[in-house]
C-alpha cells in the first residue's frame, strides 16, 4: 500500500503504542502535523521544545515507555539538546523527531536550517537523518527498538520536508537489521556462580542499587536477594525506589549528600554488589578510596560501565533482573549461614547514631520540615520529581520512595528547568496519580512558561517552590568553600508567584509559617487546577550531611 | 602504549564523523585512523592507533563497539599483525643531491613517481618506523610537502576480523 511520508511517521508511531506526543510545531513540520490534526494520537502543545524534551522523558520515566517529542528545524531542534543530554546522562528512552528543511537544501544554510544529527552525536544513543522516504519506515522501528532495549537512551530522527511529503509503500512486516548492535541480557553463568560464592561468604557486604536496577524491573529481585542473604541497600539517586525505603534493611541514598550511615557502610565493606550503577563521582567521592577494603561486584547492561571508573573484581553484563534472580537462585541451593548478623549490628549502631537531622527553629520554614509534611500529607504516595539544587537533595533525602518510578530527577546532568515539564509528563503518563514537583526559585523560572500547558491541557501537577531567594546550592558551596561571597547567586527578585499561578488559570497559594504547611499542601492537592505553593524558607538553610567534592565518602561534615 | 585497533563498520554517510567525535568526547588520544571499504562494499574497515595503557585500550574498544554502526572491534596489536602505511614526499633536489636521493630511495625500496628539475616525490610504503626513518633521512635534503596516511593493518595467519554471515 503506497502511504506519504507523514502518514507512514503516523502509522509508525501507533504501531509502537504511542498515545501522546509533546511538541511544537514550525515551518518544515507542517506536513507532519496536518496529520496530527485528526490522528488518534494525542499531541501536546508545548511552550518551548525543551520543555517538549523534558515531558517525554518524565513520560518515560514514569511509564518504562517512549516518550516522543517533537520539534521543527533549526532553533526548535537546537532547544531539544539540553532535554537530550539529560535523557542520555540518565538512559532513558526517548524520541526526538525533528523537521530539517528539503534535502534539496541540505547543507545551503538554508532558513531555519541546523546539522542537528551532527550537533546531537554525544547526546543521543543514536541518530539518523532521514534523506529517502523507502527508508522512513524502517529508520523508525530501528529508533524505537533502540532507543528501548539494550541500556536505553534518547534516538533522534531528522526528517527533511520533503521526505514527509514523499510517497513510498507501506510495509507490513518490516525486520530490523543491526548488527552492531546486540545488546547483552543474560549474565555469564560462571560469573553469576561466582558472584553467589562471594555473596555468601561475605561477613561485611552492602548492594548499590542505581538507575539500571529501576530501568531493568529488578526491583523485586533486588528485595529477594538482600532479604535472603539479609544485605543493607543503599541506592543512588537514580536508584531512589529501586528498594523500599522504609525496609529496615534501606539505608537510603549514598554519596555527596547521602545519609552518613549508608556511606559508612559502604566505607567499611568488605563486598560492594553494584546493580545498575555507573559509580559518578558523586556517588563515590575520591575514587581512589572509594571502598577501599570491598571487592566489587558489578552487574551493568553496558559493558563500558564496567572499569570506567571504579575497578570490579568480577563483572557482570547483562539485566540487571535476569542475573540477580539466578544469583539468589544459585545461593538458595546452597547452605545458609548467618553471616552478616553482626555487620548489621554495627550498621543500625551508625543508623541510630547518625540520623538525618536539621535544626527546627519556632516558626521559620525549614524546607526538611515542609518535605516531611508532604511526605506526611501524601502518605508517601505522590511522584516525586525534583529540580535541581538543594531542593533535589532535600527531596531526596526526605521524602521515602518505596516503589520504582516514584522519584524523577535529573542526575547525570543536573537539569535546572527539568522538573517542572518533566512532571508534566509524570501526569501525563499516570493521570491517576499525584504529582510533585519540588522546585527551587531559580529552577523554576527556568520552565516556569510550560504553566500554560498544563492549564490548557488539564494537566494538574502540583509544584512545591522551595523559595530561598538564591540558587542556593551553589550559594551553600560559596558559604562553605568561598568565605560566603554570593556573587552571582542572589536571586534577589522572583515575581509574585500566587499572583504569576492566578495569571496562567492557575491555583497559587503561599506559606510562610510552619503552621500553615499542612493546609497549604492539603489545598493543592485538593484543587483540580495546577497548583504552585510559593514556601518562603529559610534562606540560608544548607544541605547536610555534605562530602565535599573530591573527598573520600566518609569524610562527612555536617548533619549531626 | 601503542595499540592498533580495527573495527568494521556500516559503510553509511556520518559514520566516520561519529567516531571522531566520540574519541574527541571521550579524550581518547588517536595517533591516526585509516578507513576503507573492505571485501563486502556495505562494510568499511577502520584502522586505529591508540596511545595509551590497558584502561584506556578497554574504553576505547568499548565505547567504539556501543556505537551502533560499529559491527566488530578487534585489538591486532595483542597478536602477531602485519601493518603498513603510505607516504608521499616531495624532495628538493639539485645536481649534486640527486644522485644521494635515489641511491637512499632504492635501499628503502620506494618509487619515484614524479621528477622535476627542483623536486622529487617519492612513495614509500611499511611500517611507521620504516617511514618515519626515510622521512628523517630526507629531511636534509628539504622537505617541500608531505601527506601520509595513517596505519592499515592485517592479523598474520587465517586469523582474520570479518563478520559470520547469518543463516
Ligand atoms: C541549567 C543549569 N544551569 C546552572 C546550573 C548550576 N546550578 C546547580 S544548582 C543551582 C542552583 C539552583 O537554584 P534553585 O533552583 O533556586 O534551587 P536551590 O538550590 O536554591 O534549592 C545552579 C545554578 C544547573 N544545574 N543547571
Ligand atoms: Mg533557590
Amino acid at each position: 500500500m503506497k502511504k506519504i511520508g507523514t502518514a507512514i511517521i503516523l502509522e509508525s508511531l501507533m504501531e509502537e503504542g504511542v498515545e501522546v506526543v509533546f511538541g511544537i510545531p514550525g515551518g518544515v513540520l507542517i506536513p507532519l502535523y496536518d496529520e496530527f490534526y485528526d490522528s488518534k494520537i494525542r499531541h501536546i502543545l508545548m511552550r518551548h521544545e525543551q520543555a517538549a524534551a523534558h515531558a517525554a522523558d518524565g513520560y518515560a520515566r514514569a511509564s518504562g515507555r517512549v516518550g516522543v517529542c517533537i520539534a521543527t528545524s533549526g532553533p526548535g531542534a537546537t532547544n531539544l539538546v539540553t532535554g537530550l543530554a539529560t535523557a542520555y546522562m540518565d538512559s532513558i528512552p526517548v524520541l526526538a523527531l525533528t523537521g530539517q528543511v528539503p534535502t534539496t537544501l541540505i547543507g545551503n544554510d538554508a532558513f531555519q536550517e541546523a546539522n542537528i544529527t551532527g550537533i546531537t552525536f554525544s547526546v543521543t544513543k543514536h541518530n539518523y537523518l532521514v534523506t529517502d522516504v523507502k527508508e522512513l519506515q524502517n529508520t523508525l522501528r530501528e529508533a524505537f527498538y533502540i532507543a528501548s532495549t539494550g541500556r536505553p537512551g534518547p534516538v533522534l530522527v531528522d526528517l527533511p520536508k520533503d521526505v514527509q511529503t514523499a510517497e513510498t509503500d507501506y510495509k507490513k512486516d518490516i525486520k530490523i537489521n543491526l548488527p552492531g548492535y546486540k545488546p547483552t541480557y543474560g549474565g555469564h553463568p560462571k560469573q553469576i556462580k561466582r558472584a553467589a560464592d562471594l555473596i555468601i561468604s561475605a561477613e561485611r557486604p552492602v548492594i548499590i542499587a542505581g538507575g539500571g536496577t529501576i530501568i531493568s524491573g529488578a526491583d523485586e529481585e533486588l528485595r529477594e536477594l538482600a532479604e535472603l542473604v539479609m544485605i543493607p541497600v543503599t541506592t543512588t539517586l537514580m536508584g531512589k525506589g529501586a528498594f523500599p525505603e522504609d525496609h529496615p534493611l534501606s539505608l537510603g541514598m549514598l554519596g555527596m549528600h547521602g545519609t552518613r550511615y549508608a556511606n559508612y557502610s559502604v566505607m567499611n565493606s568488605n563486598l560492594v554488589i553494584a546493580v545498575g550503577v555507573r559509580f559518578s563521582d558523586r556517588v563515590t567521592g575520591k575514587i581512589e578510596s572509594f571502598a577501599a577494603d570491598a571487592k566489587i561486584i558489578h552487574i551493568d547492561i553496558d559493558p563500558a560501565e564496567i572499569g570506567k571508573n571504579v575497578r570490579a573484581d568480577l563483572p557482570i553484563v547483562g539485566d540487571a533482573k535476569n542475573i540477580l534472580s539466578s544469583i539468589t537462585n544459585e545461593i538458595k541451593i546452597q547452605i545458609k549461614k548467618e553471616k552478616t548478623k553482626d555487620w548489621l549490628a554495627k550498621v543500625k549502631r551508625w543508623r541510630e547514631e547518625y540520623p538525618l537531622s536539621f535544626e527546627e527553629s519556632g516558626e521559620t520554614l525549614k524546607p526538611q520540615y515542609i518535605i516531611k509534611e508532604l511526605y506526611k500529607t501524601t502518605k508517601g504516595e505522590a511522584i516525586i520529581v525534583t529540580e535541581v539544587g538543594q531542593n533535589q537533595m532535600w527531596a531526596a533525602q526526605y521524602y521515602l520512595c518505596n516503589r520504582p518510578r516514584r522519584f524523577i530527577s535529573s542526575g547525570g546532568l543536573g537539569t535546572m528547568g527539568y522538573g517542572f515539564p518533566a512532571a508534566i509528563g509524570a501526569k501525563v503518563a499516570k493521570p491517576d496519580e499525584m504529582v510533585f514537583d519540588i522546585s527551587g526559585d531559580g529552577s523554576f523560572q527556568m520552565n516556569c512558561q510550560e504553566l500554560a500547558t498544563a492549564v490548557q491541557n488539564d494537566i494538574p501537577v502540583k509544584v512545591a517552590v522551595l523559595n530561598n531567594g538564591y540558587l542556593g546550592m551553589v550559594r551553600q558551596w560559596q558559604e562553605l568553600f568561598y568565605e560566603r561571597r554570593y556573587s552571582g547567586t542572589k536571586l534577589g527578585y522572583l515575581p509574585d508567584l500566587v499572583k504569576f499561578a492566578e495569571a496562567y488559570g492557575a491555583f497559587g497559594t503561599r506559606v510562610t509559617r510552619k503552621s500553615e504547611v499542612r493546609s497549604a499542601i492539603e489545598e493543592a492537592i485538593e484543587t483540580d487546577k495546577p497548583a504552585i505553593i510559593d514556601f518562603r524558607i529559610e534562606e540560608e538553610e544548607n544541605v547536610f550531611p555534605m562530602v565535599p567534592a573530591g573527598a573520600p565518602l566518609d569524610e562527612i561534615i555536617g548533619g549531626n | 602504549m601503542k595499540h592498533v585497533l580495527a573495527a568494521l563498520v556500516e559503510n553509511k554517510p556520518g559514520v566516520l564523523s561519529r567516531i571522531i567525535n566520540l574519541f574527541s568526547r571521550r579524550g581518547f588520544n588517536i595517533e591516526s585512523a585509516a578507513v576503507g571499504e573492505t571485501e563486502d562494499p556495505k562494510i568499511s574497515r577502520l584502522t586505529v592507533v591508540v596511545e595509551g595503557d590497558d584502561k584506556v585500550l578497554e574504553q576505547v574498544t568499548k565505547q567504539l563497539n556501543k556505537l551502533i554502526d560499529v559491527i566488530k572491534v578487534s585489538d591486532l596489536s595483542s597478536g602477531d599483525m602485519t601493518g603498513r602505511g603510505l607516504a608521499l614526499i616531495k624532495v628538493s633536489v639539485d645536481r649534486e643531491t640527486m644522485g644521494e636521493i635515489i641511491e637512499i630511495s632504492d635501499i628503502f625500496r620506494t618509487k619515484i613517481i614524479d621528477v622535476s628539475p627542483k623536486s622529487l616525490i617519492i612513495e614509500v610504503t611499511g611500517t611507521d618506523e620504516k617511514i618515519m626513518a626515510f622521512i628523517d633521512l630526507m629531511r636534509r635534503f628539504g622537505i617541500k610537502e608531505m601527506a601520509q596516511t595513517g596505519l592499515i593493518a592485517l592479523a598474520r595467519g587465517a586469523k582474520a576480523t570479518t563478520i559470520k554471515k547469518e543463516g
